[in-house]
């Protein structure tokens, strides 16, 4: 049911992890299902996503999700990180069952809670 | 790739015996029973010897015994057939929280049609109370449906002691009796059931072929119409080779049960063991009142769709009552009637054994999972392993 895209996510899970003293840190539960997504993100002075981890607990599509949309962020800068949708996350990943489509609203909710965190850090530090 | 299949409460491989009764029925003798020719005839003769060995194996009579497409239909076919039929009686129907949604759907349609329907909880073992069920009988009570056995926890219900209930309150009793043939002793009498259903694909039998059992002077209404078949219960041209399938695998399953169920259980206890030696597992289901061949755990902090996919990976066929998996997206209802929080029901584990398994398959089960479920832990934001590693 899943393609080899998500498979090989689901079993090479690429930026698991946490960092220490990240920049952002976005969390997210499903309604639908119960499950948890964690994003956290370290961002340079360009404001280039230097790096980027994610811990999930979820199904096999979370997980491919979670892991495909690490890879997309990395490198990019925040506006480029804010464009990103779930479906270029499922397109990313060749597609995911219908059943499975709101797994992907999870990666792509966790990014944007991360990004804002980010913001209202930087919000906050400015306010200093 | 070793490839260990433990999901037989789902279905089992058929015997090999069953395959070859069966054959000759698809390919030889195709007569159609109602004919009145020598094939017909034959054809007749072999669901006559079929219907004579399921009444065997459950203590019955042949004439008491339905063949129908499966447990499912068996299930409408007693629930709506004695709720239409009684409904002069009244309209009350009892049945419990964990059933197949074969019965649960059913009296939830007759709820639509006007009846009124209890459904009584279980303890957290999954399992009915005889007195919960005695508690919910009114004047209107008409029919009590519980099942013999759980699907997804392996619980045993008493049903004789229900069974006895419903006598004293001349109630009529069924059971959906699908995952105790085989594995556990089934007969009409000791149990008190007026209606039991079976489906033979869970006994090694073939796919898309069951039997009710109605004990005889209990009416049902019908809703299918078309020939005489089946006491114009179940009419329609009979699918012989299924039928002969059923026959052989009922006689098959029921002969040798003591020992077969005493093989499975060792392995059960096996498995059930070396599971439990992982950090944060709990059993699901009784302890002991408990199928021969199932197993269930919930493994904390990791979600059963995930650890499906990485067992399927490493050749492991189970199954798991966590709501990713359920298409619907809610988990399994048996285990919320059980009390269990969303997140234990999450990470369900249900590994069911079959004839076929063996202790370097349970081994082996145990050798892969260990592994998966680190990996899989490792990466989920709510195991507290992480924080406690980060330290
Ligand atoms: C307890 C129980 N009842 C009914 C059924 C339905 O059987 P079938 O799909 O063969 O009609 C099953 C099988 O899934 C079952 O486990
Ligand atoms: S995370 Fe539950 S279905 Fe995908």
């Amino acid at each position: 049911m899943y393609t080899e895209k998500v498979m090989d996510h689901f079993t090479n899970p690429r930026n698991v992890g946490e960092i220490e003293n990240a920049d952002g840190i976005g969390e997210v539960g499903n309604m639908k299902c119960g499950d948890i997504m964690r994003i956290y993100l370290k961002v340079n002075e360009d404001d280039i996503i230097e790096d980027i981890k994610f811990r999930t607990f979820g199904c096999g599509a979370a997980i491919a999700t979670s892991s495909a949309i690490t890879e997309m962020v990395k490198g990019k800068t925040i506006a480029e990180a804010w464009e990103i949708s779930n479906i270029q996350v499922a397109e990313e990943l060749g597609g995911l069952p219908p059943s499975k489509m709101h797994c992907s609203n999870l990666a792509a909710d966790a990014l944007k809670n991360a990004l804002r965190d980010l913001e209202e850090k930087r919000a906050a530090q400015k306010t200093e | 790739m070793r490839k260990v299949y433990l999901d037989n409460a789902a279905t089992t491989r058929m015997h090999e015996e069953v395959f070859a009764a069966m054959k000759p029925y698809l390919l030889e003798h195709y007569g159609n029973p109602s004919s009145i020719h020598s094939f017909g005839r034959q054809a007749r003769k072999a669901v006559e010897d079929a219907r004579e060995q399921v009444a065997a194996a459950l203590g019955a009579e042949p004439r008491e015994i339905v063949f129908t497409s499966g447990a499912t239909e068996a299930n409408n076919l007693a629930i709506r057939g004695i709720a239409r039929a009684q409904k002069n009686k009244g309209n009350h129907l009892i049945t419990s929280a964990v059933e197949h949604h074969a019965v649960l759907d059913t009296c939830k349609a007759l709820a639509k049609e006007g009846f009124t329907v209890t459904v009584v909880p279980v303890d957290e073992y999954g399992m009915v109370d005889p007195a919960a069920v005695e508690a919910a009988i009114t004047d209107q009570t008409i029919l009590v449906s519980i099942m013999l056995a759980n699907n997804e926890v392996g619980t045993i219900n008493p049903i004789a002691e229900i069974g006895e209930i419903c006598r004293k309150h001349n109630l009529i009793f069924h059971s959906d009796a699908v995952q105790g043939i085989g594995n556990i002793p089934v007969n009409v009498d000791n149990l008190k059931v007026d209606l039991l259903s079976l489906s033979a694909h869970k006994f090694y039998g073939p796919k898309g072929i069951g039997a009710l059992y109605v004990r005889k002077g209990t009416k049902l209404d019908v809703f299918n119409f078309g020939g005489v078949q089946e006491r114009k219960l179940r009419p329609g041209t009979e699918n012989v080779p299924a039928i002969v399938g059923l026959g052989k695998a009922i006689e098959l399953a029921t002969s040798d049960l003591e020992a077969e169920a005493a093989k499975l259980r060792v392995l059960r206890d096996k498995l059930i063991k070396g599971l439990l030696a992982i950090e944060a597992t709990k059993l699901n289901g009784h302890p002991e009142k408990r199928l021969p061949g199932n197993v269930n755990v919930s493994i904390q902090y990791i979600e059963g769709e995930s650890l499906l996919l990485s067992l399927d990976l490493k050749g492991v066929a189970a199954s798991s009552g966590s709501a990713c998996t359920s298409g619907s997206l809610d988990p399994s209802h048996v285990l919320m009637a059980m009390g269990l929080d969303h997140q234990t029901a999450h990470g369900s584990l249900r590994l069911t054994l079959g004839r076929d398994n063996t202790e370097e398959d349970v081994d082996y089960v145990l050798e892969v999972l260990p592994e998966i479920v680190e990996r899989l832990r490792a990466m989920s934001p709510i195991y507290t392993g992480n924080e406690i590693k980060r330290s």
